[in-house]
Parts: C-alpha cells; structure tokens; sequence
C-alpha cells in the first residue's frame, strides 16, 4: 500500500514531500502491522511454552481427529465418513455434521508443507492454527476499522484485538477449534461489506459472499453475520441512507451467500428454510422494493409519483398481509418456530433453562459474570462508549454498522459467555477509534500550543492527523469519490482520494486549531491514556500466560517443592488405548466422548456433540441409578468400561460428582423415574453423610469413591471439603480395573453377566437360559479354573 | 490350579539320565506338539500326546539311526555350565574343555541345542582362553550357525571356529556365553495384582552335545530362595538361590535329561516388541536419534483388578512385578531429551548427565502389569563429532551402537535407520552381526532428491548386541548449502514479483 504513492512518476512538485511522507507512513504502518501480527502469534504461545504443543480441551480434540482422518483419507473420504466410533450404537454421519471450515484450512496448510517436504505432523499444524489466524484476525481488525476510521484507528484495533484476552481464551496454541478461524473470518466478512459500501464495487461484494461462505463453513456463528448485515441495512434504509452502493453490498451477498452456504452439508437447505436466515430475505426483499421506489421515484414526477405510491401501497399491502399471514404460519406450525434450539436461548436467555437442559449444563453457554468481562477486554470496557461517541461524529454507513455491531454483541454476550468472542472484535474496534481519536486530539493540541514547534510542525500536524482527516470527511469523500470513482479500479480511486485528501485537511487545520485542549492537561490525559494502555498490555500478557494457557488435559499445581503435574487424563487415555480391546465401548459422561475417541482410539456412547438428547439421557440416568440398574442399562449399551472423573483425591473441582445433578436433570428429562429432589436434601446437593440414600446409592457415587476412604482412613473429599457419607461399600457389578495416579480418572469394568446369575438362581436354569444367549462366555467361563 | 499337576508329575517320573524317548521329546520339543504353546497351561496335552504316539516313535528311530553321524574325534573332557536365572533373560555360561582325541587336527567345533531354545537364542559368543596361568587373556571367536544334514530330531547346530586348529591330543578350553530370551514361563499365566509372578524355566541337566563329554556340572541361579518345584537328576543339590545338577560322567552324545525349575522371579519382563531408531545426520553439526517403542511387560499376565489404593499402599506387596520404570543409556552430551507419545509428553522422566554417560530414566504413563502395553518415542541429539569420523579413504562413516539403549530389555524385533544428509552416495554399513539390509528415501525438511536411508533389521535383540557398527557414505559439503541457497532464491523471486506487481499497472483504462 506504500508503493503506489511513492510509484507514482507524474506527481506535482509541490505534493513531492507530501508524498515521501505518504509513502514512509505506509511503510511504517505496513511494518506496525507485521508486528502486531507477530504479537497476535506470539502472545499466544505460551501454552506450548509452558506447557507442551498439545491439544487442548474437549472440542479440539475433535477436530484434531477429524483433520487426521483428512489428512490421511482425503477430501471425499471425509465427506462421506460415517464415524462408527462414537454414539455407539447410532454412529455419527461426520462429514454431514461438522462445519469444515477448520478442518479444510488445517488440512489444507498440512497438505501444502507436506508438499514442500516439510514434514511436520497434523498435530503441529493444529496446534499452531489458531495463532497464525489470530495474526489474520488483527489484520482484518485493522482493514475494517481503516474502512470506519483511517489508519491510526486501524492500527491501534489490531493491535488491541491481538492481545485481547477474550480471544485469546479462545485461540491459544493447541486450542483448535472453531472459533480459531470464525473470528478471522466474521471480521474479514464484516471488512469486505463495509468496503463494498463504501467502494460500490461489485468484486468487493463478491469477495464478501466468498468470506461469508467460508464463515458458514467455519462457525455456527455466522448467523450472527447473516442478521447483523440485514439489520444494518435496514438501519440504513430507515435514515435515508439507501444508495445503490448499499444495493451492491447487500443483494449479491444474500443470493451469492445463500447459494454457497447451502452448499456446506451441515447447512444445506437451513439456509433457506429456518428463522435464523428469514431476516435476511425479508430485507432483501424491502431493500429491492426501496430501490424500486427510488426508480420509480426518479423517472416519474413528483405528482405521478404520489398517485403512484397511493396505488401501490393499498395494493401492495393486502398483498404483502397474505403473505405475511402464510410465512407466520408456516414458521408457527414448527414446534420451536423454526429457531435451533441456541438461538432461542439467545433470544430468550431463560429458554434453554426452563426446556433444554443440555445446553444450559455447558458451562459456556452460561451468562457471563461481570468480572467476567472485566477479565475477558479489560480496559476496553470503558474505551467502548467513548468509541461508540465517536462513531457518531459524524455518522457515517461504516461507523453506525460498528454501532450495530457493539450494540448487538453486547447483548449477546450478556446472554452466553462464549459469544463473549464475538463481543471481543466489536469492542476492540470502538476501543481502537476511541484511544486513536483522543490521542489524535490531544497531541494535536499540544502541537498547537507549542509556540516554537507549531509553525514548523504544521505539515507534520496535517500529516500526523490526516488519517482522522480523512475519517472525518469520510462522508464528504464517499459522496465524492463515489461519482469519480465508480467504475475504476480501486487502487486508482484511492490515489485520486489521497490527493484530493489533502485540500479539505489543509482546511480542517483552521477548525482544529480553535479546538485545541490546554496544554498541561492534554499532556495528563495522554500520559493517563499511555498508563491505560499498558494496564491493558499487561493485563492481556497475564491472561494469556497465566489464566488462559493451561491445556486442561495436563494440571499443574505449583507447591513448595516445585511443580507438579497432575497427567491422568493421559494416563487413563493411554492406558484404554494399549490395554482394552480395539472394539470396546467405554461409557463416560459426554464431556469426555471426544477425548476418549481421539485419544483412547476408543468407541463412546455419547460425547461432546450432543446431538441426541435421549442417548445423553440414558448414560446420565445409568450414572444416577443404582448399580444393579446401572449395569443393565450399560449392558444393554454393550459398555465394556466405565470412565469417571474423580477429583476428590487431590482437589480437582470440575469432577462428575459436580456435574453429577446436570447428569440427574437430563437423565430426569428423558426418564422420569429419576426426580432431582432425591438427590438433594433440603435443596442442597451434598455427598457427606446428611446426603440422601438415593444419591449415595447412585453409581456415579459409588465409583467415584470406590475404597476412596483407604487413602486417608477418614474419606475426606477435597473439593467438596468434607468426608464422604458412605465410606465402606463394595460393587457386585463392577470392577475396578484402572485408577491413575492421583486418582483423577477411574476406569471400571463391567462384571460379565453370569455373575448376576450364579447364586441367584438354579445352576440348571442359568445354563440353560446363558448357553442359548452368551453361550460362548459362559462356556469358557467355566473351564477357567482361577474363577 | 489342577492342570499343572499331571505335567509335573510326569516330568517327576523321568529319574535319572536317559537317552531320547518318545516321551521326553514330546515334553522337550512341545513344537512338536499341535496344540501345546510355551505360555499357557496345556490341558489338552494328553489326548495329542497319546494320538502323536506314532509319530514320536518314528521320531526316535531316526534319532537313533542318525545319531552316530557326527564327527567323533571330538570329546569334552570337562563342560560346566552355569545357568542365570535372576533377570528375564536367560544367560547361560558354558565352560568346555575340548579335548581332540582323534588322529586330524580339527578347527570346528559345534554346539548343539534344541529347536525350541535355537528359536529363543539371542546371541552366541565364544571365548578361548589364550595363554598360561596369570597372563591368560580372552580372544573371541567366530559362531556361526551351521546346519546339519543329519540333525536328529532337528537339533540346531553352531559351529566355534578355532583361530590355530586343534591338533590331536591337544586340548583348549573354551568359554561359551549364550543368552535366551522368552524362555521364562510364567505359570500361572495370570496373576492377581497381589501375587508373585513364577515362572517354568526348562532345560536339560545333561549338555545336548554332539561329542561325548566326561564329565560335566550345571549350576542354576534363582533370583530367590523360593523355589515351587524342580525336578531331580540325581545327584541334584539345591543350595539357597543356587541349584546343582551333577556332576555327571561319561554321557553319550545327544544324552539329554529334561529338567524344570518352577521358581519366583518378582523381575519385570520388559519386552519392547518393536523398536525403531532413526539416525538422522546433519552436517551443521548434530546426530537426531528418535526411537519408537512398543514396550509390553512380557510376564505373567494380568488378571482382574488393578487397584490403586493398594499399589500405591503396600508397593512390597502389591504389583512386586510390575513395570514401574525403565533406564535407558544415552550417549554422553546428548541434549534436547524428549520423552512423548502419540497424545503428548510424558511428563516422568529424569535425565541424569555426566562426562562419560548420560542416563535417562522414564516411567510409562501407568505402571505395566503384565501383558500390558505402551508405546512411547525417545528422541534426543547428539553432537555430530563425537560419532561422524572421515576414513583414510575420503569417505565418512558414523559410528553408533546399535542395539536399544533401555536397560536389560529384550528387543524382538528392531529396524535401525540411518538417515544420511541429501546428497550423500554410496552407502554401505558393517554390522557386527547379520543384518536384513536395504535403501530407502526419505523428504525431509524442503528436500528435493531425498535422503537415502540405510535400513538395518534385526530379531531377538538383547543388551549385548549394543555394540558398534559403521555406516560408510561420501558426501560432498556443497550439498550443505542447497537448502539455504533455496531458501534464498525462492524469497528473492518472491519479492522481485511484488515489485515487478506494484510497477506494473494492469488497468485497462488509463
């Protein structure tokens, strides 16, 4: 972007210094950005430094799984995997249900090193995908607020966004999901649509469908994408604004968009058919009318046009009522009117609550807490109205869809922590325009009341300002070049805007002189300004190293004699992958379905995408029924092996006995043989010896304190912070077949079926009944003879 | 706990030396066997062994005819032999005083063993005592397996060959060292995590020889006094860990007396089943060693519960074989040490550096009870000078250890890999022992021809084969700066096309 200036042979002598200046700033910036990218990356490395280059957490590790099946099978084996692995019995069609984006991008990277014969693993390419698009994220930042508010907003949103710990939590090395690209994109779609609205052209609005459809591809989240354009549309539509760039920006991307979008096959035919894309037709079908009207307002005269409108508007509105009637219809005849499941509870924050538990136990689908935010942008959380204050002067199509943004993230991370990452972008814009715009006046009037310096600094002060310059005649430009402009090549639109840049900022230097702060003041704030960024820079290194690097897979605590780490997880995964048989069902709640299937390389009943409420349910219900009931349901589910999460032993609090009421309430949803008051004495969940007979009967007790009390003879529950209620107790139908090391994952068996039988019954009848089921088990259970 | 008892018993009836019946061929050479595995309690035994009636008594009558073959000038005045039992290795030291007592001098000299123990036989090595009294020295010799057209009952031959032939009269003395691997049977074949692990070992208290021996003693060593049962071949002395048979006289050729020793052995069988080293040159200076483990503990199996309250509570007690953690020895000066599997680092390791040695000591992410598995990658890097020298001849060659650094560890089957820098030609490795061999290619980092790989396999490895070998190749320096050069360029073309973007204006309209 520096070259064409300084390119440029046929430049009047007297613009000569004006340019090489132009050209330095556009090397400087280049260079700035080159950094912030840097930071965007390294920031996010302190997971691999501290800890290992592994994958993260719970979703990761599916995608991770998914990438390897594409790495070594192929795009269309991938498209057509039915995963056997999981889900026992019901599989899962993967191809069919995942968003690809992710998966495509890193398998794409893999392949191409691969190519060039740098040998690095699938997991590397993972676990380093989600920094190198956070680098592209803060350039995106960057292009977007340029487009809203010059440069200098640019460069300071990137440089925000690089560091803003909201995204961090989600884009540290190793954390590889799909959020990791999302952002990248949602931002970069966001930057294409304000360049088409402000270009007019019609590359720009292709490139944005393209952008879009690679957002569908990515992220759940695009439909945040698909209402906020409709919307800022329609805010522009309804203040006058409508211009046939608006028209360029809006109508190529709903029929382009939709057509690609419904290429993705998780979306498919959603894309036309669910609530989540209506607004988006609806507007598109206004904005056509609009233009229409504008047409037609054009060619007629002003009295024709009255008739004219009359005639249309009582026609148009019984017609528009009948199909208004028929649509509302349509979508009321569905049972949740055609909305998913999560954006109901988006809409209504208290839905998934009240009817869908599986969603509310997901601790990020929760509310977020106010530290919450103050944790997640820090500082940002003030600069954001002091940015949405200078979005409104003056108000231009690109600064009121920033305001749409804020204002509508905003609300949605108020009712979901994970949308928190969608919030993040929007605040480090206003937050970039906020921090650039008053450092820009206060240096300016500090140039100005320097006597000795403002005389010779003036070009300097034009030059240091004109990026707000040009923000601030954004409007004026727009219009402007917008004739001049249309039809030509965007670099030479921007040369020419450059150039004719330069008069109207010669005139602003009048206006600003008068609107110069005092001296000693000014100099205060910029210092406060200058402590409030680095706060914020500090903040962020702290998030992203202490708060937010921990892999989850491996804990470390750190005591007197040094670190330690807490691998059980590993363990227990190692230990399923090498010791159990390849075909075997490990049954665990959900929360550990994708670990164990990428890791153990064994098959689940459930995991983390919770498709099917009542299979969920029925590993929860087996979880809170007693052990006898238990093993029936798991035998029914052909389970070989129990997994629990125990954390009791050294203090690990996110265990299953703290899940444990959510397993209760969805296994209660389904089956209601199981009422969460008994579990509860007085509405209080406890395991001590004031607990209910139910709750200490469950399985879910039993194998997590399963001769828990030989380790300390008292059975004291460290996270809970009390001695267990039931200590001595035995299980008749499991067995217990590995522990790790502090005791964090227990795996149990399920005792064979004759065990049951033997004792019960007579030897006759359990011959006859075994020989003609499970012949065969039985049969060699009897010539061993160590049983 | 039934089915051993007919077995033992019957073994318990064969007193005394005696030549080669059916019966104690159907019992030392259970191969012969459909059904019979070294591991496992062997209740169909007895139907197989009285349909195999037949066969063994054809079996016998060839032995008889055959058994006169073998050269008998040859005779061993004095053999003793003293069997290791301690670890999970088997090594058996044999002492022979060969005494040629025919009329031409002889320069070969065969040992026998049964096909059953051939196919646990990891290593043969031959010593002869060189010199009188105090400056006796050792010097190796030449073993090479030989087969026999004659073989009774499919006797496994290896011939010693002397450095000076052995005249008539003269006698030498030779010292035999020879390592069985798997030839512990764990029985029972599963234990409880309490229990103590005992084993079968079975051999002969006679020396299977081709040559007559005079007199010749056999001394066991347990790892402990507790000792199950053994059988006696008078005269059988049984002293704390150590057994005596003999000493016997004048036994024939091919005597054989079948003995079994049921005994503790608490030891873990770690097993690596397969081991890969890849050896990775770089002439900036540094040797990359990655090895990739299938550890699986090859003792007795595992049954039932594994419960962590009374592993970690009562460790003398509980899990006494278990594989809690294994020492590898790395080269001196090795650095960037990891220790990972395929879902991420294993966290509980040490590393122990000193000028002469560095030792690093891993624990599996879970202790190993027997019959389970791990597998796990060791990589580290070494200075390049310390193993890459130039021969006389222009050439390089590296010089490294061969076999796997784990401690007292038996390696079923290892591929060893030298990955030679790019450019690098005419390969060709020296192994002190046979060796598959072949040439591959490898892509490393921005490779254009490749790397050629030397591909060494071996089965049945034990510590001794950690030995030396060479790999020969030349190589020109040049080739060290492709990769740079490469670099260089793309990046280069790379710019040179975004300036020749931003000066050309592709605008169809001026």
């Amino acid at each position: 972007m520096a070259a064409p200036e300084t390119s440029t042979a046929a430049v009047p002598t007297l613009y000569t210094n004006n340019t090489l200046r132009n050209a330095f700033g556009g090397v400087l910036s280049f260079f700035i950005l080159l950094l912030i990218g840097v930071m965007a990356f390294s920031i996010r490395l302190f997971s691999v430094i501290k800890y290992e280059s592994v994958i993260h957490e719970f979703d990761p590790y599916f995608n991770y799984r998914v990438t390897q099946f594409l790495a070594k099978n192929g795009i269309y084996e991938f498209w057509n995997w039915f995963d056997d692995r999981t889900w026992y019995p019901l599989g899962r069609v993967i191809g069919g249900t995942v968003y690809p984006g992710l998966t495509l991008t890193a398998g794409t990277i893999w392949w191409l090193l691969n190519s060039l014969n740098i040998p690095l693993s699938v997991e590397t390419v993972c676990v380093f995908t989600a920094p190198i698009f956070s680098a592209f994220a803060s350039w995106a930042t960057f292009l977007l607020t340029k487009e809203v508010k010059g440069t200098g907003a640019g460069l300071t949103a990137a440089a925000l966004l690089a560091m803003v710990p909201s995204y961090i939590s989600r884009s540290v090395a190793g954390s590889y999901d799909n959020e990791a690209v999302a952002i990248f994109a949602l931002i970069f779609t966001f930057y294409l649509y304000i360049k088409t609205l402000n270009t007019g052209s019609l590359f720009y609005a292709t490139l944005n469908s393209i952008a879009y459809f690679y957002m569908v591809c990515s992220w759940g989240g695009y439909t945040f994408i698909i209402n906020l354009i409709p919307m800022h549309v329609l805010l522009c539509i309804v203040t006058g604004r409508f211009s046939s760039r608006l028209y360029i920006a809006y109508a190529p991307l709903v029929v382009l968009g939709t057509l690609l979008a419904a290429l993705v096959p998780v979306v498919g035919f959603n894309a036309v058919m669910t609530s989540e894309h209506f607004a988006s037709f609806l507007v598109f079908i206004i904005l056509h009318v609009v233009a229409f009207v504008y047409y037609i307002k054009g060619i007629l005269s002003p009295k024709m046009f009255k008739v004219a409108v009359t005639l249309v508007v009582s026609v148009g509105l019984a017609v528009c009522c009948a199909v208004i009637a028929v649509l509302i219809a349509l979508v009321a005849s569905s049972p949740t009117k055609g909305w998913s499941g999560r954006s109901l509870s988006l809409l209504d924050p208290t839905y998934a609550s009240k009817y869908i538990p599986i969603i509310a136990s997901v601790s990020e689908h929760q509310p977020p807490t106010w530290p919450s935010y103050f944790m997640d942008i820090n500082v940002l959380a003030f600069l954001v109205p002091a940015g949405i204050i200078a979005c409104f002067s003056p108000l231009s199509d690109s600064s009121s869809f920033v305001v749409l943004y804020i204002a509508t993230s905003v609300y949605f991370s108020g009712v979901m922590v994970r949308l928190m990452l969608v919030f993040a972008p929007a605040a480090c814009i206003t937050s970039g325009i906020a921090l650039s715009q008053s450092f820009d006046v206060f240096t300016r009037s500090i140039k100005f009341q320097l006597p000795g310096i403002s005389s010779s600094m003036e070009v300097d002060a034009v030059e240091t300002s004109s990026a707000t310059a040009e923000a601030q005649n954004d409007a004026v430009k727009t219009e402007k070049s917008e004739e001049t402009s249309k039809n030509r090549p965007s670099k030479k639109s921007k040369k020419k805007e450059k150039e004719k840049e330069e008069k109207p900022s010669t005139k602003a230097k009048a206006e600003k002189r008068l609107l110069a702060l005092p001296l000693d003041s000014s100099v205060i704030f910029l210092l406060l300004l200058i402590l409030l960024g680095a706060f914020y820079v500090v903040h962020c290194v702290w998030a992203a190293a202490e708060a937010y690097s921990a892999p989850s897979i491996v804990l470390t605590s750190r005591s007197h004699d040094g670190l330690h780490v807490f691998d059980d997880f590993r363990e227990a995964y190692g230990w399923l992958r090498h010791n159990t048989d390849v075909d075997d069902k490990v049954a665990s709640w959900w929360d550990y379905g994708y670990q164990t299937t990428a890791m153990a390389n064994r098959t689940v009943i459930v995991d983390n995408n919770t498709w099917n409420n009542t299979h969920i349910a029925t590993v929860g219900t087996a979880m809170s029924s007693p052990e006898k009931a238990a093993w029936e349901i798991f035998h029914s589910l052909d389970v070989k092996y129990v997994l629990v999460v125990f954390g009791g032993l050294v203090g690990y609090p996110s265990d299953d006995i703290n899940k444990f009421l959510w397993m209760v309430r969805i296994g209660g949803g389904v089956f209601p043989h199981i009422k969460e008051p008994d579990y509860l004495r007085d509405g209080q969940y406890r395991i001590d010896s004031q607990a209910t007979p139910t709750m200490l009967n469950c399985l879910m007790y039993k194998l997590s304190y399963y001769r828990f009390v030989e380790t300390d003879g008292k059975g004291f529950d460290r996270v809970r912070q009390t001695e267990i209620g039931k200590k001595y107790f035995k299980l008749t139908h499991f067995e217990e077949v590995f522990t790790t090391h502090h005791w964090m994952v227990r795996i149990y068996k399920l005792k064979p079926p004759k065990n049951r039988i033997r004792g019960k019954t007579k030897k006759s009848k359990s011959k006859t009944s075994s020989a003609s089921s499970r012949g065969k088990r039985s049969g060699t259970g009897k010539k061993n003879p160590w049983q | 706990m039934k089915q051993p008892r007919p077995m033992k018993t019957f073994v318990l009836q064969e007193q005394g030396p005696i030549e080669l019946t059916h019966a104690t061929i159907s019992y030392f050479f259970p191969k012969v066997e459909a059904s019979v595995k070294t591991h496992s309690s062997t209740p169909m035994e007895a139907p197989i062994r009285a349909t195999e009636f037949l066969r063994f008594t054809l079996l016998s009558l060839l032995f008889f005819v055959c058994r006169s073959s073998p050269s008998h000038d040859l005779l061993i005045s004095n053999a003793e032999r003293r069997i290791d039992l301690t670890s999970h290795i088997v090594k058996v030291y044999l002492t022979l005083k060969v005494e040629n007592a025919g009329s031409t001098p002889t320069s070969e000299i065969l040992l026998a063993f049964p096909p059953t123990q051939v196919d646990h036989l990891a290593t043969v090595e031959a010593l002869v005592t060189k010199g009188k009294r105090k400056k006796t020295t050792l010097a190796r010799l030449d073993v090479t397996p030989t087969e026999l057209p004659d073989a009774p009952n499919g006797t496994k031959y290896f011939t010693i060959y002397l450095t000076n032939p052995l005249n008539s009269g003269e006698s030498t003395t030779l010292e035999v060292l020879y390592l069985f691997t798997h030839s512990l049977e764990p029985f029972p074949a599963e234990i409880g995590q309490s229990e103590s692990q005992l084993v079968y070992y079975r051999d002969s208290a006679l020396i299977l020889s081709p040559y007559h021996i005079k007199q010749q003693t056999t001394f066991l060593k347990t790892p402990s006094t507790k000792v199950e049962s053994f059988t006696r071949v008078e005269p059988t002395n049984r002293a704390g860990t150590e057994m005596k048979y003999g000493p016997y006289e004048d036994r024939h050729p091919y005597t054989f007396s079948p003995i079994l020793i049921h005994f503790e052995n608490n030891s873990p069988f770690p097993v690596v089943e397969e081991l890969v080293r890849e050896v990775e040159i770089s002439h900036w200076g540094n040797l990359q060693v990655t090895e990739q483990y299938t550890l699986v503990h090859g003792g007795a199996r595992h049954k039932g519960v594994f419960s962590r309250v009374d592993y970690q509570s009562r460790p003398n007690m509980n899990g006494v074989s278990s594989l809690r953690y294994l020492l590898a020895r790395l080269p001196p000066r090795v650095h960037s040490v990891y220790y990972r599997d395929e879902i991420g680092n294993i966290s509980s390791s040490h590393l122990r550096t000193d000028s002469r040695k560095s030792e690093l000591e891993i624990e599996p992410r879970y202790p190993l009870f027997g019959g389970w598995k791990a597998t796990f990658v060791i990589g580290y890097g070494l200075p390049l000078q310390d193993f890459l020298f130039e021969s006389s001849d222009d050439r390089r060659y590296l010089n490294f250890t061969f076999g796997c650094p784990l401690l007292d560890t038996v390696v079923d089957k290892l591929t060893v890999k030298v990955v030679l820098p790019e450019g690098s030609k005419d390969p060709s490795a020296v192994v002190p022992f046979t060796v598959e061999q072949h040439l591959e290619t490898k892509y490393s980092y921005l490779d254009v021809v490749g790397r050629t790989v030397v591909v060494m396999e071996k089965k049945n490895l034990v510590p001794v084969h950690n030995s030396h070998f060479q790999v020969y190749y030349t190589f020109k320096p040049i080739f060290m700066l492709a990769e740079p050069l490469m670099l260089a360029s793309a990046f280069f073309l790379f710019f040179v096309a975004c300036v020749a973007y931003l000066h050309i204006d592709l605008s169809i309209r001026k």
